[in-house]
């Protein structure tokens, strides 16, 4: 994973763009509405997300609707779970730890 | 025994909070957290060992170790002890490092506050990891838990799913 990614996501509205396409695949124009942002704003923020492949085009018609790359979300939860279970890991052997520690001191 | 587990990734911040509860007294958990021979009882995910070299628990004070692979492989890390407010608060600075505690400058350190708060019979332990950038954490994933560590992506798939609904 590049560092580009969470750069993408490290922005608010970027974020709250990528939980609106979770729902649905959406026009620039119907987004900046939601948002109550200009087409030109959103235009940006699609771009960089566009070019993580976070999201993708996709021509319906007259329109551009944007819709997002499941797999390339997957792909950083995935990544960041891994760190998150290391400290599920690491705490479930303190409780074991600190269950010992009681024990030697009620003896 | 269901304990409370917070995990949070405030990408903003380039922070990573974990906050957890321990059914122990506060005078257990914070030895559990700044003596050197406890720590290396649960500071290493399994099959990993941490091994103390040698520790320091004071401001200005360091702690050098190494987690220990299954096949004797050995990562050195260390703490740098920055504040010590006793059953309260510690801040440390970790780094990679060789076994001399000689500083690998080619991995970000990252800045740690750990917090302790007594809460009837229990304890509830805050940390926040300040990085970087958040693209470090991969790094450091990748250095210190590549080899051996085996992480449960079993389930993964069917929450993201449910996630994405």
């Amino acid at each position: 994973m590049r560092r580009d990614v969470f750069q993408a996501i490290a922005d608010p509205t970027r974020r709250a763009i990528i939980g609106l396409l979770a729902e649905q695949a959406m026009t620039p124009n119907a987004m900046a509405e939601q948002f109550d942002s200009t087409r030109q704003a959103v235009s940006k923020h699609l771009r960089i997300l566009s070019e993580c492949e976070l999201v993708r085009q996709e021509q319906k018609g007259r329109e551009i609707f944007y819709k997002l790359q499941i797999d390339k979300m997957k792909e950083i939860d995935r990544w960041l779970d891994q760190f998150r279970q290391i400290w599920e890991n690491r705490f479930d052997q303190l409780d074991e730890t600190l269950t010992k520690m009681k024990e030697k001191n009620d003896e | 025994m269901n304990n409370l587990f917070n995990f949070i990734v405030d990408k903003d911040n380039k922070k990573v909070r974990v906050e957890r509860s321990f059914n122990a007294s506060l005078d257990l958990v914070w030895a559990a957290w700044t003596e050197p021979e406890i720590l290396d009882q649960w500071w290493a995910p399994k099959p990993w060992k941490s091994v103390t070299k040698s520790m320091n628990f004071e401001e200005g004070g360091r702690r050098l170790y190494a987690m220990v692979g299954p096949e004797g492989e050995e990562h050195w890390a260390l703490a740098d002890y920055t504040s010590i407010s006793p059953k309260t608060n510690f801040k440390f600075k970790d780094a990679f490092c060789d076994s001399q505690g000689k500083i690998n400058e080619d991995f970000p350190r990252s800045d740690w506050d750990v917090n302790f708060t007594e809460s009837g019979e229990s304890t509830i332990v805050n940390v926040e990891i300040t990085h970087r950038d958040l693209a470090d954490l991969e790094k450091i994933i990748e250095m210190g838990f590549k080899e051996g560590f085996t992480i449960a992506l079993d389930g993964l798939d069917e929450i993201l799913s449910n996630k994405s609904k």
